[in-house]
């Protein structure tokens, strides 16, 4: 069994700041990780390893900075690791990342086929979600997105079982191999690096495959020429100005503070008394 | 996701060199999330964004809808012209009973290449989200994921298309210039709803999707409905009562759950507390989370960063309680008690408790 794993290595958002007078994102300070939705992906992979046995091999398209997350993921126990860079790739939107990363994933296969392509639910940098889609209509892969549980698989009829998250409720469903999945967070609990695996990490020869290696001749379509989408322009989000009134009481006791907020809650928006009052139990 | 640039005059308007056959693509149209014989309330808030967009293009309003035979999906259709539709387009196959990539993707873009659309909206959800990229990958054209407001630009007729970037801390303006269709999704409850009108007067336009059951791989072999009590029905509650780190440790998010009982409410959480497991991560209210407009929002122990506040900011009443008098919330909420939530959380408890019983008592 052969998984191939998409990873990419993001700048920690939670931690992005904007810079209050000149409106751009300050990103000095600010660690370059494994996008945490991946590294459900990359442990879900290892763990069909585990039971199937077999390779996972991870692929990465971005700067040569990124390196690092590839190695990460084989400090995690990953066989082979790639990564897809090339200065024609910078500006890239999803649909020309797409068309880049499958490319490369063609290329591998024709190595040593792919049974199944792993990737996290969406990016923290971009939140699209539209990547993984991306690659498996391009590939002609069975797209299976918001996987929350693999069920069953079965390697001789090529077929898996999962559960995936729908609005509402679940699906189950069954598709055939090979096939393109994205996972929940949450689906599982990263295991913890080896010491070997981080020797190993350490010390491994990456593979760097710029535009030739992958595979890609058609230059108009990555990077900037390949982008359907532009962006216009970037800037901080204008909070709205409404500052809150301030709810006090004489000695500032909780009971106090709290009844006095009630009162003006329910004397300005007397439907919210009529609402709470219907639906309370 | 494009890079952000370092220099400014990396942004700003690009040409516009559309092809003469794409400048002809007319009309915005909303995919309408019909299954199991509802409509996802989404649909009609794309529907009134479509009509706002067509209305300043002047242009037809198109929805579509996809599904199984049967008078349910006849009702979504006229539905969509109390909502703002002109035409619908329809595809009735016992093939679309259950949501699955291919034949979606298949009927759509089937749809897509007769009728020639310039825009098509779709709900952020996980279908929405699913069927998004592979239509606009089979389309090759650009798709601008989880907008927060949609305009169209005055000089070029394009659609611009703002969404948030970097987990919340910017927005970003994107146009697909010179591709059409010009996609985008939308969250549920980012944009309002409209109100339900009496219906226009619409057309029904009926298409065939051309598929058999036999020749579909991907098989849906149940559908498990979320028992209520496990899964947050947070995006169209009334009334939320949700907790940040303020609260300190797991166990006094307990408070949270005895306050929104009391008040009959949807619980809440910001994002560092599912990333540490206090709650599920369908409870989560923000950027990444959930968009939530409730009549009522209670914040106890978050400080309002904007991650958090993009997913609540729209709510009616927003009522914020915070040991920081400096928290950022307090610029934004309707009231403010600066206190220890511990503290402040069981006595609100009680005394709506209280006000319940007497309520009741009386009535």
């Amino acid at each position: 069994m052969h998984i191939v794993v998409c990873i990419k290595q993001v700048p920690d958002s939670a931690q992005i700041r904007v810079h209050p007078v000149s409106n751009t994102i300050m990103r000095q300070g600010v660690p370059a990780i494994v996008n945490p939705y991946d590294l459900f992906a990359l442990e879900e992979a290892l763990r069909l390893k585990d039971r199937y046995g077999g390779r996972v091999t991870v692929l990465c398209m971005g700067p040569s900075q990124a390196d690092a997350a590839l190695r990460k993921a084989l400090s995690f126990g990953a066989d082979e690791a790639i990564l897809l860079s090339d200065r024609a790739f910078a500006g890239s939107d999803t649909l020309a990342t797409s068309y880049a990363l499958a490319a490369a994933i063609q290329r591998i296969r024709e190595d040593m086929p792919v049974d199944l392509v792993f990737a996290g639910k969406q990016t923290i940098d971009g939140d699209t979600a539209q990547v993984g889609p991306g690659i498996a209509k391009r590939l002609n892969l069975q797209l299976l997105t918001y996987v929350a549980k693999i069920d069953a698989l079965d390697l001789e009829r090529k077929e898996i079982l999962i559960h995936r998250r729908a609005e509402g409720g679940v699906q189950v469903l069954r598709t055939s191999l090979p096939c393109l999945i994205t996972v929940l967070e949450g689906i599982n609990e990263m295991r913890f690096a080896t010491m070997d695996d981080m020797f190993r990490a350490a010390r491994y020869p990456l593979k760097v495959w710029d535009k030739a290696a992958a595979g890609i001749a058609d230059l108009s379509k990555v990077g900037l020429k390949g982008s359907p989408t532009v962006v216009a322009k970037v800037f901080a989000p204008q909070p709205k100005a409404r500052k809150a009134e301030r709810i006090e009481a004489h000695g500032d006791a909780p009971k106090d503070l709290a009844a006095t907020l009630l009162t003006k809650l329910f004397t300005h928006h007397p439907q919210l008394e009529r609402h709470i009052s219907e639906r309370a139990s | 996701m494009t890079e952000i640039p370092a220099k400014k005059t990396a942004t700003g308007r690009r040409k516009v060199e559309l092809d003469p056959r794409l400048a002809a693509y007319k009309g915005v149209w909303v995919f309408v999330e019909h299954e199991r014989g509802v409509t996802h309330p989404v649909s009609w808030e794309l529907l009134g964004e479509a009509r706002k967009l067509a209305d300043q293009l002047g242009v037809e309003v198109g929805a579509l809808v996809l599904g199984a035979p049967g008078p349910a999906i006849r009702r979504a259709c006229d539905d969509t012209f109390c909502y703002g539709a002109d035409v619908c387009y329809l595809i009735e196959d016992p093939v679309l009973a259950n949501y699955r990539n291919e034949p979606y993707t298949k009927g759509l873009t089937h749809l897509v290449d007769k009728y020639q659309p310039e825009i098509v909206l779709l709900g952020a959800t996980t279908l929405g989200r699913d069927l998004g990229g592979s239509i606009a990958t089979t389309l090759a054209t650009g798709l601008t994921a989880d907008c927060t407001e949609l305009t169209i630009d005055p000089e070029n007729r394009s659609l611009a298309a703002t969404r948030p970037t970097f987990g919340g801390s910017l927005l970003c303006t994107i146009q697909t210039l010179n591709y059409r269709p010009q996609m985008a999704t939308v969250r549920p409850r980012v944009m309002l709803s409209p109100e339900r009108g009496s219906p226009r007067t619409g057309r029904i336009i009926e298409e065939t999707l051309g598929m058999i059951e036999e020749s579909i791989i991907t098989k849906v072999l149940e559908y498990i409905p979320d028992e209520r009590q496990d899964q947050a029905q947070l995006a169209y509650a009334d009334i939320i009562v949700s907790g940040g780190r303020g609260l300190k440790r797991p166990e006094n998010f307990q408070l949270i759950w005895d306050l929104a009982e009391v008040l009959g409410a949807e619980v809440g959480a910001t994002r560092p507390l599912i990333q540490a497991g206090w709650v599920t991560a369908d409870r989560q209210v923000g950027q990444t989370g959930k968009t939530v407009r409730p009549k009522l929002y209670i914040a106890a122990g978050i400080s309002g960063a904007i991650q958090h506040r993009v997913g609540m900011e729209s709510s009616d009443v927003i009522i914020a309680i915070n040991e920081d008098p400096n928290a950022p919330i307090f610029d934004f909420a309707t009231y403010g008690i600066v206190g220890n939530a511990m503290q402040i959380l069981p006595a609100m408890t009680e005394v709506f408790r209280q006000h319940v019983a007497t309520a009741k008592r009386a009535g």
